[in-house]
């Protein structure tokens, strides 16, 4: 009678087994950690951890345990005061960072089989996302004028004399006395710079040449310096000591941050976002100057010097040439001077960094060499365009004397504070950004927030869930039950799912997780309500279930079709919650037709497809 | 158990009182959005939100006197899911401008309660809620238009416009209640508008389908009969369904926490009305097109016959 094939079975049992398995990591909750690891090559042993709970319990923190796992010590607590007592004290561990995160507690056999909870989101862990914007103004223009530099290279070398060479609005602009030179000109050009595309044209009856820069060219800066962005802000990241820091982009001029555990942002924020570097050039040392004097009197400096101020406002001279540059720094470490005790940065050049200043010092020991800080600082904002202007600021904050010869290493002082020196040497280690970034989005969420929404969301879900499998009882009676059955099955497939597929679980994910619970009844109640439609007519029960399902099945897929048009949709056009909520509805949709069909099914064969002479059924 | 039992009743016939019904809602809805307009929520006008946790209830006007001497003028002030919870919205220019305010405004909210503590804080550009309106509406727009080819595909384009009307009709209507009771419409009330278009739809197709069935089965019975009895047939269905779903959406809303408090919300709005619509709105749509039985009636090749004719 009803009956389905061997295999069918199977299959299901097979993939009720594996959804078991994969959805099992996500019932063992999650313990709060502080996950401490070396900055450079510091040991992680047991030294290490008889350390961390020496120093725990001088803090008056008791109740944790730790262990070692890849190069970190984990220490778990068990409640959030604690984890941050914990992280408070564990920060003063000098050489080594320390992160707040929260650790499912999945058995290891588990692990090693390969299964793994479900990410939280942030809005369920707590800490900060920012999501920044690459300013590609200042790449666009380094790129122009080494376009331009390299049209003149081309010209002088073709002897192609020209009127002018210039860019205008975006247009690189050459002006010609003839048809003929403008003519050459442009074969050269076309041939040589593939980036821009060249069309040769009178303007105002003037021979000239228009290049445009090809749209494959600006996309390519602006991957360029997003990704050099990108491998920065990861660096300094990194830096910081947060347990699964997250740096991606996101479109082609922006990046997102996701700092899980972290509070206070606006010191993360500022290193994050600082354009800081440093430069070295020689102090003019010429009796003939006075700085002073280009101060005050607005005129020009000596050639080849350009006017700088120091940090008390005093002017310097320095050379236009630059000796090295923050590009040519390897490494970086605060510090403070042995003799005076005031903090300093010390620094490593790379070979060419090295050469060059050796070079410099072998030639000029007892001259003065600056170190120039260089920042920018917030002018306003373009009333247009609604972008914020900076202007660059380059300030001297250490002029001394050139005691001996010194080239890859050595250290700079003249810094304000052992704090400042601190993030110096941070942001002079992770390198520099190709562009300036700006945040325009920043969320916060407090650990407490994060739990609180946790509890919250999962509560919701069981009540809500329970609800729905009362009323089914009632209502449907056995038939109830297999739908509950089928309904509790899409839920453990629904998480298997996710789980399996990596996917970060979020508050609209958890909505969306509800949101189907109620919508996957929806197809076993068309069918229940299709069966007792067609017992009504008199048929027999056998047929009535037969006929009930096979009813059905062109609504349910129809209807279920046009919702997951509608997952897609929000998939193509969300962002982040979004596509949280998107993910978890188009997966729940899957599932459901999985169990309310298929395994509802296969229940209702077990219990009734065997007897020949059924006389009524429990719906 | 039968909720409903056999239900034999005029719903096409009804479809006057539900027209006017649906007109008057559809009025006030666009009216007050016209007029009110929407309590947009951060994610779409940009600046800043904070919300501050405190021990203790705490009065919305003392925080507003108490931020209104400090020269924070334009901050709105409002209960985030509970009487301790409040969450302060204010304009600022830039995220260090953000920063800077949030900060001076821990130190004028902590002498009110000095164990509140800041719960979470947001920072939105102006240029990112633009381009989230901007995607919104697009994805909206990309819904109904994927919706209208499927069902036009599968079914016929009258019942495509039918099912369309009753979206729109349950979209402004949705967002017409987050105008009238000013409740804040941010991003995720968008995601639950998208939602509330599935779940309408779901309702719809299931009516359709049966209609589609019923035509071709009673052959003598007039397409507003088809319509009737259809929807009797699917009725209990439909609001079973509705139930169970209201259900885990009650849940949510009462349990879920501040932050899906809108999103629950603009949900079970969206249930009651699409359950409606798919009734009421959908079906009236589509026979006032002038379906028939024709329309759904495989076409069969003209002069096919004649082949065989030696």
């Amino acid at each position: 009678m009803n009956h389905y094939p061997v295999w069918k079975n199977l299959l299901i049992i097979f993939v009720l087994a594996l959804g078991i398995f994969y959805a099992l990591p996500n019932i063992y909750g999650r313990s709060e950690v502080v996950q401490t690891s070396a900055i450079k090559d510091q040991a992680v042993d047991e030294s290490l951890i008889n350390r961390i709970s020496s120093s725990l319990s001088a803090g008056g923190v008791s109740n944790f345990e730790s262990i070692i796992e890849n190069e970190t010590v984990i220490t778990k607590f068990n409640n959030i005061e604690d984890q941050f007592k914990g992280k408070e004290i564990l920060d003063k561990l000098s050489g080594y960072k320390s992160a707040l995160n929260l650790r499912p507690d999945v058995p290891e056999w588990l692990t090693n089989a390969g299964g793994s909870a479900m990410n939280l989101g942030l809005d369920l862990k707590g800490g900060v996302y920012f999501l920044m914007e690459v300013d590609m103004k200042e790449a666009l223009a380094n790129k122009f004028n080494q376009l331009r530099g390299y049209a003149i290279q081309i010209l002088s070398k073709e002897k192609i004399s020209k009127k002018s060479l210039k860019w205008v609005d975006e247009k690189l602009v050459i002006q010609f006395k003839s048809e003929e030179l403008a003519s050459k000109a442009f074969d050269k050009l076309r041939k040589q710079i593939n980036e821009v595309n060249f069309k040769q044209r009178q303007i105002d009856g003037v021979e000239s040449i228009v290049g445009t820069i090809r749209d494959k060219a600006i996309s390519d800066i602006k991957d360029k310096a997003l990704e050099k962005n990108i491998s920065t802000i990861r660096s300094r990241v990194n830096e910081f000591g947060v347990a699964e820091p997250i740096v991606q982009r996101q479109g082609s001029e922006r990046i997102i941050v996701q700092l899980p555990g972290v509070q206070d942002s606006s010191e993360i924020k500022e290193t994050l976002g600082s354009v800081a570097t440093l430069e070295y050039r020689a102090v003019d040392m010429n009796k003939n100057h006075n700085a002073y004097q280009v101060a005050q009197s607005g005129k020009s400096a000596p050639l080849g010097y350009k006017l700088y101020f120091d940090q008390d406002e005093q002017p310097v001279l320095l050379s236009k040439r630059i000796i090295v540059s923050g590009d040519q720094l390897i490494d970086a470490t605060a510090g403070s001077d042995q003799q005076t005790g005031r903090p300093m940065v010390s620094v490593k050049l790379n070979n060419i960094g090295a050469k060059r200043m050796l070079d410099f010092t072998r030639n000029n020991v007892g001259n003065n060499m600056a170190v120039v800080y260089k920042d920018r600082e917030f002018v306003s904002k373009d009333p247009v365009t609604d972008k914020k202007i900076y202007k660059p600021r380059e300030t001297v904050i250490s002029n001394a004397t050139i005691q001996g010869v010194f080239s890859n290493q050595f250290q700079t002082t003249g810094l304000d504070s052992p704090k400042f020196a601190t993030k110096l040497a941070l942001q002079l280690r992770s390198g520099s950004l190709a562009a300036p970034i700006e945040i325009v989005h920043e969320k916060t969420i407090g650990p407490s927030l994060g739990k609180d929404n946790i509890d919250r969301g999962f509560q919701s879900v069981l009540i809500g869930f329970v609800l729905v499998l009362i009323f089914m009882l009632i209502y449907y009676r056995l038939f109830g039950v297999v739908a509950n059955i089928a309904l509790l099955c899409n839920v453990v497939l629904m998480v298997a799912m996710l789980s399996m597929l990596g996917a970060t679980l979020t508050l609209p994910g958890i909505a969306g997780i509800v949101l189907t619970v109620g919508m996957a009844v929806d197809a076993n109640v068309l069918i229940f309500e299709r069966i007792k439609e067609e017992l009504a007519m008199g048929n027999t029960a056998q047929s009535s279930i037969k006929a009930g399902y096979d009813k059905a099945l062109s609504t349910i897929a129809d209807a279920n079709i046009t919702t997951f048009i509608a997952a897609i949709v929000l998939f193509a056009f969300g962002t982040g919650p979004i596509k949280g909520f998107a993910v978890t509805l188009s997966i729940g949709i899957v599932t459901s037709m999985f169990t309310a069909i298929i395994l509802s099914r296969a229940i209702v064969n077990l219990v009734y497809g065997n007897k020949t002479k059924l006389k009524s059924i429990s719906i | 158990m039968n909720l409903l039992g056999k239900i034999k009743f005029d719903f096409m016939g009804k479809q006057k009182i539900a027209m006017i019904f649906s007109l008057i809602l559809i009025t006030i809805s666009i009216g007050s959005i016209v007029t009110r307009g929407l309590n947009f929520g951060l994610d779409f006008t940009g600046g800043t939100a904070v919300v501050v946790n405190f021990e203790k209830d705490i009065e919305l006007d003392v925080i507003r006197d108490s931020l209104k001497s400090n020269n924070f003028i334009d901050a709105s002030v409002q209960n985030f899911g509970s009487s301790k919870t409040v969450q302060i919205k204010f304009q600022s220019q830039s995220d260090s401008e953000s920063t800077q305010l949030r900060d001076q405004l821990s130190e004028i909210v902590m002498p009110l309660d000095p164990a509140a503590n800041v719960d979470k804080g947001d920072y939105i550009g102006s240029q990112v809620g633009d381009e989230l309106i901007e995607q919104g509406s697009l994805a909206i727009l990309y819904a109904i238009i994927g919706i209208l080819l499927y069902v036009t595909i599968r079914f016929e384009w009258r019942f495509s416009v039918g099912s369309v009307v009753a979206l729109v009709h349950d979209v402004v209507i949705t967002v017409g209640v987050f105008s009238v009771i000013q409740m804040e419409f941010d991003l995720t009330i968008l995601a639950a508008l998208l939602a509330v278009i599935g779940y309408s739809l779901n309702d719809t197709i299931v009516v359709f389908d049966r209609v589609r069935e019923n035509f071709k089965a009673l052959r003598k019975k007039s397409p507003a009969e088809v319509f009737n009895i259809s929807i009797a047939q699917t009725i209990s269905r439909t609001v079973i369904t509705s139930l169970t779903t209201l259900l885990v959406l009650l849940a949510l809303f009462f349990i879920g926490g501040a932050m899906i408090h809108g999103f629950a919300f603009a949900l079970i709005v969206g249930v009651l009305i699409g359950t409606y619509s798919s009734i009421f709105v959908a079906s009236t749509a589509t026979l006032n097109l002038g379906i028939s039985r024709d329309d759904l009636m495989p076409v069969e090749k003209e002069g096919v016959n004649l082949d065989h004719i030696p």
